[in-house]
């Protein structure tokens, strides 16, 4: 299969892409979630990088930069300390990296059922809202007139 | 060549919806010429599983990461806030948020009350008619009797308040502060062929249920009717003039890219607080070097934007987040000026009811409070659906060094010069901010909140692009004339949020379209002698 590199991550970068998903939010049995290295919630991610994709691709250079070669290679140790030295140096490539990930996590049908909502968009079913206690207002009610009145011209 | 109009308007956003509608009336012949298209409910993000996605993509706030071929860029490098705009059948009312207090008796009156800027040559009471004939025509819900304004009826009843406003209600009510349901111009119930509201809860990035009250489906489908002819994907690059040194029409480029003249007996603008200074800027002429209707030199200047802080904490229940519209209540406790204060002028403080599942992470991920591996899950959790959040809506003064001028590199997709804003935050605006960021927290802190974030300026502008055609009595100080028509050309007049002579702490548009329908009466009464 032949791919654009202007608009495709290589394997390389695919490959650290998904390693530092996968520690950004890995897997939890606690909350009965997927990691963000999931292969479905990865291909959203890769599908998806859009106008990000020149950001990302700057993120993914300085992340093998800071490891001195492939992240996905390196030991788990080495790994953690080289992550924590991404986030610190930040940056909007830093930014940019972080919400294409969150973006297709937080909207994977398991991760949003398990925050105990419903995986749909809110169109055209909307959401109930409930109207309120409006005897809340009587104390506003009481004041007096709060607005400035005006010299004459 | 095109056959000449009565009269051409330019832009066919809020104001020039509803300039175009109001003149209707007058069987003149009427074009509008906007550089956008016409945007489809079905294209609205909230269809879609990407929906939160596609704010930071297509629906964007921001033209320059927007960055449709509709859209023109903005170097806004020199300014803390970034430009935020929707260029399209609507203008900003696709993307605005439905917020629609309108401006005080007080800012129409801010030299004579408290001695700054200038007073603005029109007030509340010339305005007042023209405010109901707008709410009536957008569509505005609320509920008469709020203290903080003189009597108004709104033709629906306002958004319910919901968890999230219960739970600011009570705070306010401890702290004895005023609060009211917001004025608004989402539809409570259906209304001039609008949907009623279903809580899609996404209403800036456009309402795909139609009951936000965006000008495309409010006064263009009127206008329309009425005869006007509204042409997309025109982007004007200039306003010509005649030997008599009035508008003879406009030079735009079509929806094919070719370029077109338009010839016009009388111009009007409504392109915003950017676009029309960038097109007067660009309509230099041997006649007009620099710029048109720039004798007074003021032309771009005194830019307001509204400084926006926002508060946010999180509270121990869940509460509406994005299940519902954004805002539905404001303060006006801090709005008039107080001698007591450090600051002159004031601000409204606006409840929002939390953020959806996407933004809660990304943005809490951005602010460093959102951590890497297992913890995530456990903190995440704490934040989705408890957040509360308190903008500050902060009254900027007009100062001549904030400015629109062209850039002299960036251009847009046909290389028209491009508009550039250097912008810098006031001494008096940063008390007023610090003032505001103070009292937002002690309002989380009694509605339960911990975890409290500030930010201080956030990162795009609120949308409110104001003050750089100023409107006044005195030709050597303001650029159109208390009906707002230009000093230097009399066929050519300005409607759009440029005309501010001083910016309020309110979100603009209700004031912006009454004024607009305030200077269509004005042309209307006028029609013999207009010209003069
Ligand atoms: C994200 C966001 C949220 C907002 N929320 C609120 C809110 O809650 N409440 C509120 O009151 N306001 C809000 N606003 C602001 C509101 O949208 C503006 O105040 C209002 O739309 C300004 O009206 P206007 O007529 O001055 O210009 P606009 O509505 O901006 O219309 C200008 C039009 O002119 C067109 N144009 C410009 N240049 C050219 C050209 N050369 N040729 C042809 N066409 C051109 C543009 O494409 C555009 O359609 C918000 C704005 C944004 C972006």
């Amino acid at each position: 299969m032949r791919t654009d590199p202007k608009t495709m991550l290589s394997p390389a970068e695919s490959r650290d892409l998904r390693c530092v998903a996968g520690m950004m939010i890995p897997p939890s049995a606690a909350f009965g979630v997927p990691g963000a290295d999931d292969a479905a919630i990865f291909a959203d991610i890769t599908a998806s990088l859009g106008r990000d994709f020149a950001d990302v691709r700057q993120a993914l250079g300085a992340l093998a930069a800071l490891s001195g070669g492939a992240f996905a290679d390196l030991d788990e140790a080495r790994r953690a300390a080289v992550a924590e030295a991404f986030q610190a140096r930040g940056g909007a490539a830093l930014v940019t990296l972080t919400r294409v990930i969150l973006q297709c996590y937080y909207r994977d049908d398991r991760v949003v059922r398990s925050l105990d909502l419903e995986p749909r968009p809110p169109f055209p079913k909307g959401h109930m809202l409930e109207q309120g206690d409006w005897s809340l207002l009587d104390p506003v009610r009481a004041r007096p007139k709060m607005w400035r009145d005006v010299p004459p011209r | 060549m095109n056959q000449i109009v009565d009269v051409l308007i330019i832009g066919s956003g809020a104001s020039g919806a509803a300039v175009a509608w109001s003149l209707a009336g007058t069987r003149m012949k009427i074009l509008c010429l906007e550089q956008g298209d016409w945007v489809k409910q079905s294209d609205f993000p909230s269809n879609g599983r990407d929906w939160e996605a596609r704010r930071y993509g297509d629906f964007d706030i921001s033209p320059n990461r927007r960055a449709r071929p509709t859209d023109y860029p903005v170097n806004d490098d020199n300014s803390p806030m970034k430009v935020a705009n929707f260029n399209g059948v609507g203008g900003g009312t696709i993307m605005y948020t439905a917020h629609f207090p309108r401006m005080h008796p007080s800012d129409f009156r801010v030299r004579s009350l408290d001695g700054v800027a200038d007073d603005w040559p029109v007030d509340y009471a010339m305005l007042e008619p023209f405010f109901a004939e707008n709410d009536r025509m957008m569509g505005v819900s609320g509920l008469a009797g709020d203290p903080a304004y003189p009597p108004k009826q709104l033709p629906m009843p306002p958004l319910p308040l919901g968890k999230t406003g219960t739970r600011y209600a009570r705070a306010m009510n401890k702290l004895g502060w005023h609060w009211w349901p917001s004025d608004s111009t989402i539809a409570t119930t259906e209304y001039d062929g609008r949907a009623q509201c279903i809580n899609l809860g996404h209403c800036t990035p456009g309402c795909a249920q139609g009951a936000k009250a965006s000008t495309d489906i409010t006064y263009w489908p009127h206008a329309i009717r009425a005869g006007v002819e509204l042409r997309p994907r025109c982007r004007v690059r200039e306003i010509t003039t005649n030997e008599h040194g009035m508008a003879s029409g406009a030079i735009y480029y079509d929806a094919d890219g070719v370029e077109r003249f338009q010839p016009a007996e009388m111009v009007i603008l409504a392109c915003n607080g950017i676009g029309t200074p960038r097109l007067l800027l660009n309509s230099a002429s041997s006649r007009f070097p620099n710029g048109l209707a720039n004798s007074s030199g003021l032309v771009g200047k005194n830019l307001m934007l509204h400084p926006w802080p926002q508060v946010r904490g999180y509270i121990d229940e869940r509460v509406d987040g994005d299940r519902a519209p954004m805002l539905s209540l404001w303060s006006k406790e801090f709005y008039e000026t107080d001698p007591a204060r450090d600051f002159v002028r004031g601000y409204t403080l606006q409840f929002h009811r939390g953020t959806g599942v996407v933004n809660e992470a990304i943005t809490s991920a951005a602010v460093g409070r959102l951590p890497w591996g297992q913890d995530h899950h456990r903190v995440y959790r704490d934040l989705v659906y408890r957040r509360l959040q308190i903008g500050i809506a902060c009254e900027d003064l007009p100062e001549e060094h904030n400015r629109v001028t062209l850039d002299p590199v960036l251009k847009d997709s046909h290389g028209i010069p491009a508009p550039r804003i250097d912008y810098t935050i006031s001494e008096n605006t940063r008390r007023m901010m610090e003032h505001g960021i103070a009292r937002a927290e002690e309002i989380l802190t009694a509605a339960g909140a911990n975890n409290l974030y500030t930010s201080r300026t956030i990162l795009n502008s609120p949308g409110h692009l104001l003050g750089t055609a100023r409107m006044g009595i005195d030709p050597e100080r303001s650029v159109v004339n208390e009906w707002g028509r230009c000093h230097d050309v009399k066929n050519l007049f300005i409607v759009d949020g440029s005309i501010w002579v001083t910016s309020g702490g309110v979100n603009p548009t209700s004031t912006i379209q009454a004024l607009a329908l305030y200077i269509a009466d004005s042309i209307k009464q006028r029609l013999a002698t207009l010209f003069d």
